[in-house]
């Protein structure tokens, strides 16, 4: 780990720009309910770089998906809970009040930047319908913005990708148009579905680099999704590890990375290749995530989990470790790093 | 170069059809029972006259010498004389041919004016009642007999309700205007004749409605499946991710986006609607090349139909020919080298 | 790394190794699907006035009685008479014989037919697959009434001749996606393996090939049936196909079209028939294929 992200204040003194608090939610399927999302509570506080680290089926892209409203709304139930952007409620909004949300207060940046664009426009068509649309500003106006734009993206040659297509563009070229277009109406809260798992290795860094370094400059807030934990720990202030469409441990990044309490984290970091010398097994958790149709009533981490008691028949709640900095994590146990030995809960 | 490529491809596939049609009516040709010649000659002309005949049509040639000449008078644009109006074929079915065609391109838009919007409404509400509705109609429309459809709309809208005229292009006694381009809906404006304007479109009517109404479901079915494949892409998400309404992403980037793949399936069925005005006129007594043919069959007209059956392959050929390089233009996508 | 990411978060759809579920599942599926539930339905009635015809028809369709000429529907004649006095309602019902059974027979022809003929194609191919599609190409850039009116006519109007001629036309359709069903098995190793098998090339190897090539063959052969039968009547219609004093749904409307503007009922109820038959088959062929189309299934 050789950058440390500067610790931030761990309870910020204005309003969080998105809550999620204690959200339920299920899709209703042939024969079976998925249970997508069991009590997931997070937030993030403005100018903040905040993680979201988990497999799939963890429910950390349908968190982010539903933070704008983006699922489609005959396909799942919210049975409890709330997640609001800038202190207005997002599942129970109406079109219209989203339609402002949308790319003004927060903005989306997805997975797959081949895909994103509309592939039958240029790029500077697309990036003025979105800035014209939340701005009042004139067409002149508006291109010069998003030139302006481009060029602060790193992208060299701005007028050249504003005349052209998406599909004459690298992937890690367009993800940063879309990055671009992601700031263009200077949100307060920027969520990044998986933002570089699509692209080349050596692309992935500086496109992140990119990200925190535009939105450090604006104070701009990132809920960054992702299942890379190398990433997590070189750009986020805070983490929540999600499993089985719940959050198992969150906190300031790097004392989760030094000192992960909950079993699956462990198994997480322990998996990193630098934890093991050449030549030795990379170490896995045993097992296989449970079947989100079909949970079982106590922990869900149980079959799989090393420390298991007979006490985690009973789905352990949040433990909070470290109230003033938000340390928690959900189990019964707390083990120091590398311990074998049991030891009862603080 | 890639163009030109495709060019030569299409011409050779082209003259492939020719060479095929050809031979294929050649050889329905003679299968028919009976003497051609003595058709031709009448039933109390002499031996020696159909003997003449026979010679002159090059009936007692090698069965291989008469295909050559067959195919040389093709070439030449001959395509023979038809045996009921003993004109030459081809001049009969250019004279028939823009009477086709404006119902056809009639037929057409009806069909896309109504069919979109159903398509579109189809795969928004998808699996949803208006789907459901919308489906049944293009279903319907599929299975509609079109000579039966014309039938009911002549009994309802000539028979019992006197709106519209129930035969011909215009009323009798009418004078067609003078022939620029063979559509009377254009001519009679370029005539500046407004009353004999309205009155062939009156003609034109229940005829477009019988046409378009088998298309209807084609075209509400093209949309619809290309709708649902637009409105599953990513770019969609991201649209509405930056705050566009539902419906400004639908018809300001879905529909655009699915109309171009659908501009091939729907440039074709003008082929279908050409070749499908057969009944369609025969119906409404409409002068066209497919109430011609129905006509040659009915006497056994075997030179007319042939050559009906080879210049509307040629004209389909060329219509996809059109269309390929319509979608080339529209496409931004195509020609780039990937 | 930990668990490899692959391990689904949602249960994959019933595994439907038992015969209950996968009839369950198939049930469900159409229960969702009004429209296939109405095509089904509406198949299995024309099926059935087919088949009992003679029992639901209230008179003999070929009795003249020129005392009741073109008499409006009424409780002795459900759907009125004809010129010369036939029950137009057991004409209808026996015409279903004539119409759905061509096309039936036609959709069921050519399907074999060009499966069979595409299947060899794609195995056995070289000079013989090329010839084979040449043809095809010719066949298919005719517009097919066009060819299918000229050869029924040159053949002569009958049934038969109606017949073949549909049925001959249908083939390239079923020869090209029989081929190209053919050509990729090839290339999946399926003819390889049965050869180091030792196994008689035709036998393995056309057994794989079938199953393999019958799900998009049925799916076009479900589609076929419906405009197939619309095909037969428009064929009746000119006056080709099944002659006098035959009942044929086509013909009829052509002989009431002379009636028309006083008799309505002589041309209606033929067409309403073939109508609701073509929309029946043509849901019922909607529905399998949105069910065989793996695309449908995902959402």
């Amino acid at each position: 780990m050789t950058m440390q992200a500067c610790v931030q204040q761990p309870l910020a003194e204005q309003a969080p720009v998105l809550v999620i608090d204690d959200l339920r939610i299920e899709f209703p399927a042939y024969k079976s309910t998925v249970k997508a999302l069991n009590g997931v509570s997070l937030h993030v506080n403005p100018g903040e770089i905040v993680g979201v680290i988990g497999e799939s089926g963890s429910g950390k892209s349908v968190t982010a998906m539903l933070s704008l409203r983006l699922l489609p709304e005959r396909s799942y139930q919210v049975k409890s809970g709330s997640l609001s952007i800038l202190g207005r409620d997002m599942l129970t909004a109406k079109e219209k009040d989203l339609l402002s949300v949308r790319g003004r207060d927060a903005a989306m940046i997805f997975q797959e930047p081949m895909t994103a664009l509309n592939p039958t426009r240029r790029i500077g068509r697309q990036m003025l319908d979105v800035i014209i649309h939340h701005q009042r500003l004139s067409k002149a106006e508006a291109k010069a913005k998003a030139i302006a734009l481009l060029r602060d993206m790193h992208i060299a040659d701005p007028e050249q990708v504003m005349n052209s297509y998406p599909f004459e563009l690298s992937g890690g070229m367009r993800q940063r148009v879309m990055i671009a277009l992601a700031f263009s109406c200077d949100p307060q809260l920027l969520i990044a579905d998986e933002p570089t798992t699509a692209l080349d290795v050596t692309v992935q860094r500086q496109v992140l680099l990119l990200l925190r370094e535009k939105a450090r400059a604006r104070g701009t807030a990132i809920l960054l999704i992702t299942h890379d934990m190398a990433l997590v720990s070189q750009f986020c202030d805070r983490v929540y590890v999600m499993y089985t469409g719940a959050v198992v441990e969150q906190g300031v990044t790097a004392q989760v990375m030094a000192d992960p309490r909950h079993p699956y984290t462990r198994g997480l970091l322990s998996g990193l290749p630098e934890q093991v010398e050449p030549g030795q097994d990379l170490m896995t958790i045993p097992g296989q995530v449970p079947n989100l149709s079909a949970l079982p009533e106590g922990c869900t981490f149980l079959d799989r989990c090393a420390f298991a008691t007979a006490q985690c028949l009973q789905r352990p709640p949040m433990q909070t470790i470290d109230a003033a900095a938000d340390r928690k994590s959900a189990c019964w146990l707390s083990a120091p790093s590398h311990a074998t030995a049991k030891e009862s809960r603080p | 170069m890639a163009f030109l490529n495709m060019l030569r491809k299409r011409l050779g596939g082209l003259l492939l059809v020719v060479f095929g049609v050809s031979l294929i009516t050649f050889s329905i040709s003679h299968l028919i029972p009976g003497d051609p010649a003595r058709l031709i000659a009448g039933d109390r002309a002499t031996d020696a006259i159909v003997e003449n005949i026979r010679h002159q049509l090059g009936l007692d040639l090698p069965l291989y010498q008469q295909y050559g000449r067959y195919m040389l008078d093709l070439l030449h644009g001959d395509l023979g004389t038809s045996i009921r109006t003993h004109r030459p074929v081809l001049e009969d079915l250019q004279a028939f041919f823009p009477a086709t065609l404006e119902l056809a391109l009639a037929a057409l838009t009806l069909s896309i004016l109504v069919g979109v919007p159903l398509g579109v409404l189809s795969a928004v509400y998808h699996n949803r009642f208006i789907d459901q509705v919308a489906r049944t109609l293009a279903v319907t429309g599929i299975s509609t007999p079109a000579f039966w459809l014309g039938l009911g709309l002549i009994v309802l809208f000539y028979g019992h309700l006197n709106w519209l005229p129930g035969s011909g292009r215009l009323d009798e006694g009418l004078d067609p205007p003078r022939t620029i381009t063979g559509f009377y809906l254009i001519d009679t404006l370029l005539a500046g004749d407004t009353g004999l304007f309205f009155n062939a479109l009156q003609h034109l009517i229940l005829p477009a409605i019988t046409l378009g109404f088998v298309n209807l479901g084609v075209v509400a079915r093209q949309i619809r499946s290309a709708m649902l494949d637009q409105l599953g892409e990513d770019y969609i998400r991201t649209a509405r991710a930056y705050g566009l309404s539902k419906w400004a992403v639908i018809l300001r980037h879905a529909l655009p986006n699915a109309l171009i793949p659908s501009v091939t399936v729907l440039g074709l069925t003008l082929g279908d609607l050409l070749y499908g005005a057969v009944l369609t006129e025969t119906v409404f007594a409409w002068p066209g090349m497919g109430a011609y043919v129905v006509k040659s069959i009915q006497s056994l007209d075997f030179p007319a139909v042939m050559g009906f059956a080879i210049m509307v392959s040629f004209i389909y050929v060329l219509l996809n020919m059109a269309i390929d390089l319509l979608y080339r233009l529209i496409d931004p996508r195509i020609g780039e080298v990937n | 790394m930990t668990t490899p990411i692959t391990a689904p978060a949602v249960a994959p759809l019933p595994a439907a190794s038992r015969w209950q579920d996968k009839w369950a599942y198939l049930a469900h599926q159409i229960r969702r699907s009004p429209l296939t539930m109405a095509g089904l339905l509406i198949t299995l009635m024309v099926l059935l006035v087919m088949a009992f015809a003679p029992w639901l028809a209230s008179h003999d369709p070929n009795a003249l009685n020129l005392t009741q000429r073109l008499a409006a529907p009424s409780a002795a004649h459900w759907f009125g008479t004809d010129e010369v006095g036939r029950d137009l309602f057991s004409r209808v019902l026996y015409g279903s014989r004539q119409s759905v059974g061509v096309g039936l027979f036609v959709a069921f022809a050519s399907c074999f037919a060009g499966g069979l003929l595409g299947c060899m194609s794609g195995i056995i191919g070289g000079r013989f697959d090329g010839l084979i599609m040449r043809l095809m190409d010719i066949m298919l850039s005719v517009p097919s009434l066009v060819l299918i009116m000229a050869l029924a006519a040159a053949l002569g109007p009958s049934l038969f001749n109606a017949m073949l001629a549909i049925t001959l036309v249908r083939i390239p359709f079923y020869v090209r996606l029989a081929r190209g069903q053919a050509l990729s098995i090839r290339q999946m190793g399926y003819v390889k393996a049965a050869e180091t098998f030792g196994a008689g090339r035709w036998h393995m190897v056309i057994w794989h090939v079938a199953r393999n090539a019958m799900p998009p063959l049925l799916v076009q052969l479900s589609l076929d049936i419906g405009s197939a039968i619309l095909m037969a009547s428009a064929l009746g219609f000119i006056g080709l196909g099944a002659q006098q004093p035959t009942a044929e749904w086509g013909a009829m409307v052509a002989t009431g079209r002379n009636y028309i503007l006083d008799q309505w009922w002589y041309s209606t109820f033929p067409g309403v028939a073939i109508l609701i038959t073509a929309t029946g088959f043509n849901l019922l062929g909607d529905g399998v294929r949105d069910l065989l189309d793996p695309r449908q299934q995902g959402k």
